[in-house]
């Protein structure tokens, strides 16, 4: 194969909010991720990771403008008529979301689901289908899989739907799969759970996942990269191992540092002050200079992008003395 | 210490739902014994399911439990009513995972505080506006919030606006329902500092109910482990995180996501599925995901107990783990 799975070329996005104004969701983002790899997207409510997911499906709302390159297996994606993005969602590219119900019709057995979710895609018989997707429930790791197969959505645990939608997702062995917040909904041993199954099967079968998320704690544990986004930019993106050890943008600092863990029982936890800023009109210097402790006159022209040793890059003014990526 | 709550063999259900003619009810909380002492805060983590918030409710008076006892400050809870009832409700207050339920979105926020302290008669009618401005400036929203509308307000300042209105009758004590569930990491802290320090400053005790272990270790002094509608596990935070003592305290700690790659488990710590809590185990509701059980965990429900070897407070509800502390019966490795 050539290339990587997924690649996002100077990507961004404007959204329509009336009256001719837009928001900058997106701005500028570059991004990969390698088969059989599972990059962390991470950010706060509003930063535009789920944006940046929409983008990758083709789903942005009407009106929305798209530039830079959304690269599958080095074919672009950008401005494929719907019928063929559509034969690429869930086949190509799949997707699992926060709330396996919604993802879910409550009147059709879960296991017919799963078996159309291949027949969507593959000219298979429905006895195959069938028998496929039985597998599939058993890999995920449904008990009884061939006894629940005709239960109807309700009659699962939220765990056990996330489970049904990971198995239809992975049906037709996508290239990507786009991973938006898959356990926010779950408690942390079933979450512990669902991300190792992720992981392992997204390695069996060499696809590439983008593991959306606001959870640091996620991120550490099942990805190999991660990229930290804010206010629509990618300030920060290395190895996890090298972020998590050294992170170099101050607002993955301040991230990390807000967290309870790792820090005195009872004791005052450090905070991010201010708020992001309004993205129908960005600050045109850097995004997060407003709320950073580090501050400085050069913040007001936008930081350039800098390589760091082991191949993480940050957008900061702070490390401009290394040599430079971009701006 | 005296306790300032105290929860003693409480039992609550409610209708399940689409049960034929209601007769079906969902055993939420079935036997919980819980004390918050005067000034501290305990923690309650639970998965969701576990009937941690339902117990929430009965202690704010919200939920008529079926059974059990729930005592404040020496005044039996259950049952009461009228003036009674008004008068704990003034005493203890709630707050809530999502402050948009708690606000009246055509009202603004000054008129949202300003409504507690005409409910329960507190102060001077005229001195309410002024007072209605120091509870506003004690959560960190000074200048001019008052004025505006909950739309106009990031979550984490609905949530102070929340917590506002929660200490206008000058609780005793605090219930905290997920309180910083819905918020961002960054904002979250800001809430979880603004928690801690109207603690320590008002001399409030809280009940802070929560499934994120991390977040409950930050701000307890005391925490109770709950799992399918009972107590499995109770004790000061230190000993709690020193030494776990329950199987499911143990693999509760062990899923925290922690942020450290190098930190990264090999496998799932917990195998398995929660439970319905329509039809629970029988005997230890642990059991079919326990890697300790044994025949009698099947039938015999487990009584919370003290633990060997530590401090009086803590108590386990674990017949293995509680007889192996008492006898080792293998060399420690």
């Amino acid at each position: 194969m050539s290339g990587p799975a997924l690649r996002l070329d100077r990507l961004a996005v404007r959204i329509p909010i009336g009256a001719g104004r837009f928001v900058h969701a997106v701005d500028q983002v570059s991004l990969t991720v390698p088969a059989g790899q599972v990059v962390g997207l991470v950010g706060e409510s509003g930063c535009g990771k789920s944006t940046l997911a929409a983008a990758v499906l083709g789903l942005l709302p009407p009106g929305s403008e798209i530039t830079g390159r959304v690269l599958l297996r080095d074919r672009d994606l950008r401005g494929l008529p719907e019928a063929e993005y559509r034969r690429l969602r869930g086949n190509d590219i799949a997707l699992i979301t926060q709330d396996p119900a919604a993802s879910l019709d409550p009147t059709f057995p879960v296991g017919h689901q799963v078996a159309e979710a291949i027949r969507n895609h593959q000219p298979i018989g429905r006895r195959a289908a069938r028998q496929r997707a039985v597998e599939l429930l058993r890999t995920v790791g449904i008990p009884a899989a061939e006894q629940r197969y005709a239960d109807p959505p309700h009659r699962f645990s939220g765990g056990m739907k996330q489970r049904a939608l990971i198995a239809a997702a992975l049906a037709n062995e996508p290239a990507v799969l786009l991973a938006d917040e898959p356990t926010t909904a779950l408690d942390v041993t079933i979450q512990a759970q669902i991300l190792f199954l992720i992981r392992d099967l997204a390695a069996r079968i060499g696809a590439a996942v983008l593991l959306i998320t606001h959870n640091l704690g996620v991120v550490a544990q099942i990805c190999d990269r991660v990229a930290v986004m804010y206010a629509g930019q990618v300030v920060e993106q290395g190895t996890a191992r090298a972020v998590f050890a050294e992170p170099r943008h101050p607002y993955t600092r301040a991230l990390l540092d807000a967290q309870p863990v790792g820090h005195d029982r009872h004791g005052d936890l450090p905070v991010i002050p201010g708020r992001v800023p309004d993205l129908s009109a960005p600050p045109t210097g850097c995004r997060f200079a407003a709320r950073c402790g580090s501050v400085h006159e050069r913040c007001a022209t936008a930081p350039p992008t800098v390589a760091l040793p082991g191949g993480g890059e940050v957008a900061c003014w702070l490390h401009a003395d290394r040599s430079t990526v971009g701006p | 210490m005296s306790a300032l709550l105290r929860v003693s063999g409480l039992v609550a259900t409610y209708p399940a739902p689409g049960g034929w003619l209601g007769r079906r009810r969902v055993s939420a909380v079935s036997g919980v014994d819980l004390a918050v002492d005067r000034a501290r805060t305990r923690g309650l983590v639970g998965e969701s399911g576990s009937g941690k918030s339902t117990l929430a409710r009965c202690v704010l008076g919200l939920h008529r439990p079926d059974d059990g006892s729930v005592m404040f400050d020496g005044t039996e809870i259950v049952g009461l009513r009228g003036r009674g009832l008004r008068e704990i409700r003034r005493r203890v207050q709630p707050v809530f995972q999502d402050p948009w339920g708690s606000l009246d979105p055509r009202w603004t926020v000054g008129r949202s505080v300003r409504e507690s302290l005409d409910a329960f008669g507190i102060g001077l009618p005229h001195d309410r506006d002024r007072r209605v401005i120091e509870l506003l400036d004690l959560v960190g929203l000074a200048g001019g919030y008052a004025d505006r509308y909950p739309n106009q307000l990031s979550g984490g300042q609905r949530q102070r606006v929340g917590i506002a209105a929660a200490l206008a009758s000058d609780p005793e004590l605090i219930v905290a329902d997920e309180p910083v569930s819905a918020l961002d990491v960054s904002v979250q802290a800001q809430i979880l500092n603004l928690i801690g320090r109207l603690q320590r400053d008002l001399g409030v005790a809280v009940l802070f109910v929560s499934h994120d272990l991390g977040v409950v270790e930050h701000v307890s002094h005391d925490v109770s482990v709950m799992y399918l509608g009972g107590i499995v596990e109770s004790a000061p935070v230190n000993r709690l995180f020193a030494d776990p003592v329950h199987p499911y305290t143990r693999a509760l700690l062990a899923a925290i996501p922690v942020p450290d790659p190098q930190a990264r488990p090999a496998h799932a710590p917990l195998s398995g599925d929660l439970p319905s809590p329509l039809d629970p185990p029988l005997g230890c509701r642990f059991h079919p995901r326990c890697p300790l059980r044994v025949d009698a965990c099947e039938h015999d429900r487990p009584a919370l107990l003290p633990v060997p070897d530590t401090t009086p407070e803590h108590h386990a509800a674990c017949p293995v783990v509680l007889a192996e502390r008492r006898y080792p019966t293998t060399a420690p490795n």
